[in-house]
């Protein structure tokens, strides 16, 4: 089967006055039905402006200059706005971390959701109203009959988070689109998410990119992950081989810097150095520059992605763990 | 067993918002208005010892700030009393509360709305002991150059402004001016928490080389469990202003004792656990406004009875160090105690 999602050679590229800046170049990868795919990433590594480029809501200076999306074999790329509000909502929804950013603080709940309805069906006022009960009802909502007639801040920050949920599941998309939906979020709340996220994929079979910096939330709810740095992905991967045997230094340097794996009161093992400037990139590899393998290639050429076995992928020249792959 | 550097006896702050003046008017008229007051910390006690680092948990608006920031002496205690080096701080001269507060430090979750962008990095940092006389001012540069090599950051850089260095280095120089007056205490106020990772991990590794390079105590509050598993030798977790639980921190991690310390460290995601089912907790964190009656966990608790209800559980000592406020391990959670 087809996938729902696939991204081949996409780049999106900001045209500021400092300079160009390659928020994502050259980033390829696709989720195939009911699968979650975890794009993880640290900031600026490009993986929101990953997400945006798919749901058409990248605004000048930025544009996508090269590659292509395709959602259930459909190019998104190139399509005009009246195009993408045919798509947005019916085929693919997108979840923010700040739900406040997806409500419209000074409209009832309800009017919302019944707005988001009718924008792709055309059904009656009541049909639409009762359709959004039911979602709300869904994601775990209590009393969802009185809450339809909520305004938004009248929730507290996880309710906000289900009602942007709810919204987004209303129209049964095949692909989701989560931007660290629960990283504002508290732990015991979070969880309740997590856990209402992962029901309903079940039920629906729906597909979900979900975008974090936290390997933690990835590694319990998604099937593959996809490590962003630099505007590339550098490693991609089925959970668990990528977690034990990370074959990018990268990858292999975030998982040492989480204080949940290290000794406690050892020192952990920190990547020297910070995140370089998308609008300065060096001409080799972009993580040369904080590498602890770093070889005189590196400096000269920007690795290509290699695969492995077992779909794995990854942008080095010199990839650790190779025994590992190899057994 | 040394003796404790701070202690905190029953410490509460109340936040009262006191009433306007139409509900002033409206109760003349008989309405009923009541001045709203917000238990952000109730009765807490804690003492740390010197040298030790105590991570102070919790979720949201458990009052783990505000707790924090009564040691740091920002607020004052609405109720009970803090002791530095066995000296009550109400009791102190001025000149011995000027000493106790240059002692403990405070680091901010926010280094953009800590440091003030005016200013540059060597007056942000040589303010404070200039003006605290441990520095003459003809040496300001050099002592700064030396406080900014010390947590890592490259001295060069002391005639830039904030907004020219990046989040981590920000981080760096919020720790450079706490440090800049010699203190021997230091509250981290989610500290790290806004943080990439990678950069994390370096920041924490510097508290860790400053801790034993300076011999100085922390109290770390945090809502990441896994940065206090790291670095701290007990922990204390809060919830809705009240301590349900303290131990030192590999009893607690191997074996938490409260339902709701239980739930907490369940829920944290971790890399160990691969598509894991979540079980959360159900409902949500109450409002401080109005916390529920007893046992403020109890609405949420799985193992809640007819006690949790009505009665607030007292911190008991369960193991040696350790002790947890619930009924569970105190008698029972069924029957009222006489």
């Amino acid at each position: 089967m087809a996938p729902v999602l696939e991204v081949s050679g996409l780049k999106t590229h900001f045209f500021t006055r400092a300079g160009t800046v390659k928020s994502v170049d050259g980033v390829s990868f696709h989720v195939e039905r009911g699968e979650v795919l975890g794009l993880v990433g640290e900031s600026g590594s490009g993986k929101s402006v990953t997400g945006f480029s798919v749901m058409g809501l990248i605004d000048p200076p930025g544009r996508i200059v090269e590659g292509s999306i395709k959602l259930n074999g459909k190019e998104l790329v190139g399509l005009d706005e009246e195009g993408f509000r045919e798509v947005r909502g019916r085929e693919v929804a997108m979840i923010f971390q700040d739900p406040m950013m997806t409500l419209n603080p000074v409209l009832r709940v309800d009017t919302q959701m019944i707005e988001a309805v009718t924008a792709h069906d055309k059904v009656s006022h009541k049909a639409a109203r009762e359709r959004s009960r039911d979602a709300l009802a869904k994601v775990g909502i209590p009393s969802p009959e009185e809450r339809l007639n909520a305004y938004p801040h009248q929730f507290s920050g996880g309710m906000r988070q289900r009602v942007a949920i709810a919204i987004a599941l209303l129209h049964r998309p095949p692909l989701i689109i989560c931007d660290e939906p629960t990283t504002a979020l508290d732990v015991t709340i979070q969880s309740q998410i997590l856990a209402e996220m992962q029901g309903l994929c079940a039920d629906t079979g729906t597909a979900l990119v979900w975008i974090t910096h936290d390997l933690g939330v990835v590694a319990g709810l998604a099937d593959r992950i996809a490590v962003m740095y630099a505007g590339r992905i550098v490693e991609t991967g089925a959970v668990d081989p990528v977690l034990d045997t990370p074959l990018h230094p990268y990858t292999s340097g975030l998982l040492g810097s989480l204080p949940a794996e290290g000794e406690p009161g050892a020192p952990l093992r920190q990547i020297r150095g910070s995140t370089p400037s998308l609008a300065r990139l060096p001409q080799g590899c972009a993580f040369a520059a904080r590498c602890d393998y770093v070889q005189a290639d590196c400096l000269a050429l920007a690795p290509d992605v290699t695969p492995f076995p077992g779909a794995r992928g990854v942008r080095c020249h010199h990839p650790l763990n190779l025994a590992g792959v190899a057994a | 067993m040394t003796t404790p550097i701070l202690t905190l006896e029953g410490v509460s702050k109340r936040f009262t918002k006191p009433l306007d003046a139409a509900s002033k008017f409206a109760n003349l008229l008989g309405a009923k208005y009541s001045e709203q007051v917000v238990h952000a910390v109730d009765s807490v006690d804690l003492s740390i010892r010197q040298g030790e680092v105590v991570g102070l948990v919790g979720e949201s608006g458990c009052g783990k700030s505000t707790l924090g920031r009564v040691v740091a002496g920002v607020h004052h205690a609405s109720s009970g009393r803090v002791s530095w080096r066995g000296r009550y701080t109400n009791e102190m001269s001025a000149e011995e509360r000027k000493a106790a507060t240059l002692a403990i430090q405070m680091i901010f979750q926010d280094p953009m709305s800590s440091l003030n962008p005016r200013l540059r990095v060597t007056d942000i940092v040589g303010e404070a002991p200039v003006v605290h006389g441990l520095v003459p001012k003809a040496q300001q540069d050099s002592y700064v150059a030396e406080m900014l090599d010390r947590v890592g950051l490259d001295s060069t850089y002391r005639r830039r402004y904030p907004h020219q260095f990046s989040g981590g280095q920000r981080a760096r120089i919020g720790i450079a001016r706490a440090l800049a007056v010699k203190p021997q205490f230091l509250v981290c106020d989610e500290s790290v928490a806004a943080l990439d990772v990678s950069i994390q991990a370096q920041v924490l590794n510097l508290f860790m080389k400053l801790r034993d390079e300076l011999n100085l105590t922390y109290l770390f509050i945090s809502h990441d469990l896994s940065v206090v598993r790291h670095l701290s030798d007990r922990v204390v977790i809060m919830y809705l202003g009240r301590v349900v639980e303290a131990a030192p921190a590999a009893e607690l991690f191997k074996g938490p004792q409260h339902p709701y310390a239980q739930a907490l460290l369940a829920n944290v995601p971790s890399i160990a656990a691969r598509k894991k089912r979540f079980a959360p907790l159900k409902g949500e964190i109450p409002s401080p406004l109005h916390p529920p009656s007893g046992c403020h966990f109890h609405p949420r608790c799985p193992q809640a009875g007819p006690r949790c209800r009505v009665e607030r559980p007292a911190l008991k000592e369960i193991a040696t160090g350790h002790v947890a406020a619930c009924h569970l391990h105190d008698g029972g959670v069924g029957a009222l105690a006489a």
